[in-house]
């Protein structure tokens, strides 16, 4: 009973790092995954091209790969006390932020010329006719790849115990080293498996407030 | 109060308008036919400003509006207000999915201020009770058949008071069992003298509404003139095969 608490109390405190990297990652990543699908879609090619081979390079490499580079890459660089946490938090937000600029550009593109059309003939500004009348449109549209997203992002945290941070699969691997016991990796399951649940049903919450209306 | 001269309009390197010149009187229904590819849409989509051609003039009540040489100096908001002399129904509705019908409705004339709240909604009532759909002021678009979205389409483009009321073949993505209810909207408008270029299929239609008929074929006004003259004298071989195909 003991080591159960013990084991909670150190999962618990894993989670704790988890829920920072998952909610500062998508707080960084929701508007800048926006700016970088506005930059993709630019008219203006210098501006358009380097974004788009971001994204290319971001999206083509493994997101592990991109944690090791800004964990471990500027220390052998040179630049000393870098904070791991910080490096990590990096590699995410850049990462999913050219995810979500997909997602956000695949939506807003696929929202019909016609409506934006409606609303210019009825005299209303460029500004008016995206706020107004394509960003409920693109809501809507984006609702199902985010929430893959977002149960993604949920399980990829635990990437992030590769370059030492000691989130939730850490403290599992950390109790079952010292223990000598297998339990706590299934009981590391149980967590991410009630996050992703929760996540679901907000999603599904979501989903239908806005079944009133179909694009 | 509506005159069009020496439009010319291209893709690239395709001509589409290749100079087109006509002029009608306030309360005049005008109906535009002829086959497809033409230059009907895109010459109701440059009175709109949704296209800008390369020569020509549009004038309204005697004021050039629109004129070809200047078309790169319009500001935005230029644009903007000189549209607000037409309105367009497109062939396939483009309501707003997320709006109710009386939203669809209100949401130009509420963010343009043409008007206080109360009066924007007690306005759009009137059009919606005009158009026959009072029953569904809170339905959304997707509740709507075709045709009932069409008219809140029309009653949308009325909210705003344009001058000139323009139709790109609103009946053309209708059943064909729902094509009467809308005409019947429109022949409503005509008959209360509204000013109206129409581009239509419907011929029987046109020839019943119209004041005047154009025939465009390919980039030009192959003909024109009233009703009587259009169908039953046509002058030309392409509008006599041209109608031809629409007596079956
Ligand atoms: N945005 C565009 N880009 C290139 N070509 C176009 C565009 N819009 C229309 N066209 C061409 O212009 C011609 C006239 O089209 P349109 O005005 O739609 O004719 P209609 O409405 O009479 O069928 C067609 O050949 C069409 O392919
Ligand atoms: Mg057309």
């Amino acid at each position: 009973m003991q080591l159960f608490l013990k084991v909670t109390l150190s999962l618990l405190e894993g989670l704790s790092t988890t829920l920072q990297i998952f909610g500062l990652t998508l707080l960084m990543a929701l508007p800048l995954g926006l700016l970088i699908s506005f930059g993709s879609m630019s008219k203006l090619k210098i501006v358009k091209y380097p974004i788009k081979t971001l994204i290319w390079i971001i999206r083509g490499t493994p997101l592990m790969l991109q944690l090791i580079t800004f964990g471990l890459g500027p220390g052998l660089l040179g630049f000393k006390g870098v904070n791991l946490f910080y490096a990590v938090i990096v590699a995410f937000v850049l990462n999913y932020s050219c995810y979500f600029a997909e997602i956000f550009r695949g939506s807003i593109e696929s929202i019909p010329k016609g409506q934006y059309e409606a609303g210019a003939v009825l005299g209303l500004t460029k500004r008016q006719v995206f706020f107004k009348i394509i960003l409920m449109q693109v809501v809507k549209r984006i609702i199902a790849p985010m929430s893959n997203e977002f149960l993604t992002l949920v399980k990829d945290t635990s990437l992030a115990n590769t370059i030492m941070i000691y989130e939730i699969t850490w403290n599992a691997k950390r109790m079952m080293n010292s223990e000598h016991i297998l339990w706590p990796l299934f009981y590391s399951g149980a967590f991410y498996l009630a996050f992703c649940g929760i996540l679901t049903l907000i999603f599904g919450y979501i989903e239908k407030k806005l079944s009133y209306y179909k694009v | 109060m509506l005159e069009v001269k020496n439009l010319v309009k291209s893709f690239g390197k395709t001509e589409v308008l290749k100079g087109i010149s006509f002029s009608i009187k306030k309360g005049d229904v005008l109906s535009i036919i002829g086959s497809s590819g033409g230059g009907k849409t895109t010459l109701l989509r440059c009175l709109n400003f949704l296209e800008f051609a390369e020569s020509g003039t549009i004038a309204v009540n005697g004021n050039v509006i629109y004129d070809g040489k200047e078309k790169d100096k319009m500001s935005d908001q230029y644009i903007r207000e000189m549209r607000l002399h037409f309105g367009l129904v497109f062939q396939s509705f483009n309501l707003f999915p997320q709006y109710t019908v009386l939203k669809n409705i209100t949401l130009a004339p509420t963010l343009l201020k043409t008007d206080t709240p109360e009066n924007i909604e007690k306005k759009a009532l009137e059009l919606i009770e005009k158009v026959g759909l009072s029953s569904k002021i809170n339905n959304y678009p997707c509740e709507l058949s075709g045709g009932q979205q069409q008219r809140v389409a029309i009653a949308r483009a009325l909210a705003l008071n344009p001058e000139i009321l323009c139709f790109d073949e609103p009946t053309s993505a209708l059943d064909p069992e729902l094509t009467g209810e809308v005409l019947k909207v429109i022949k409503q408008l005509a008959d209360q003298d509204m000013t109206l270029v129409i581009v239509t299929h419907e011929m029987s239609f046109a020839k019943e509404v119209s004041d005047y008929i154009i025939f465009m074929d390919n980039g030009v006004i192959a003909e024109q003139g009233t009703p009587q003259e259009v169908f039953e004298h046509p002058k030309s071989e392409r509008l006599h095969a041209f109608l031809q195909n629409y007596q079956s």
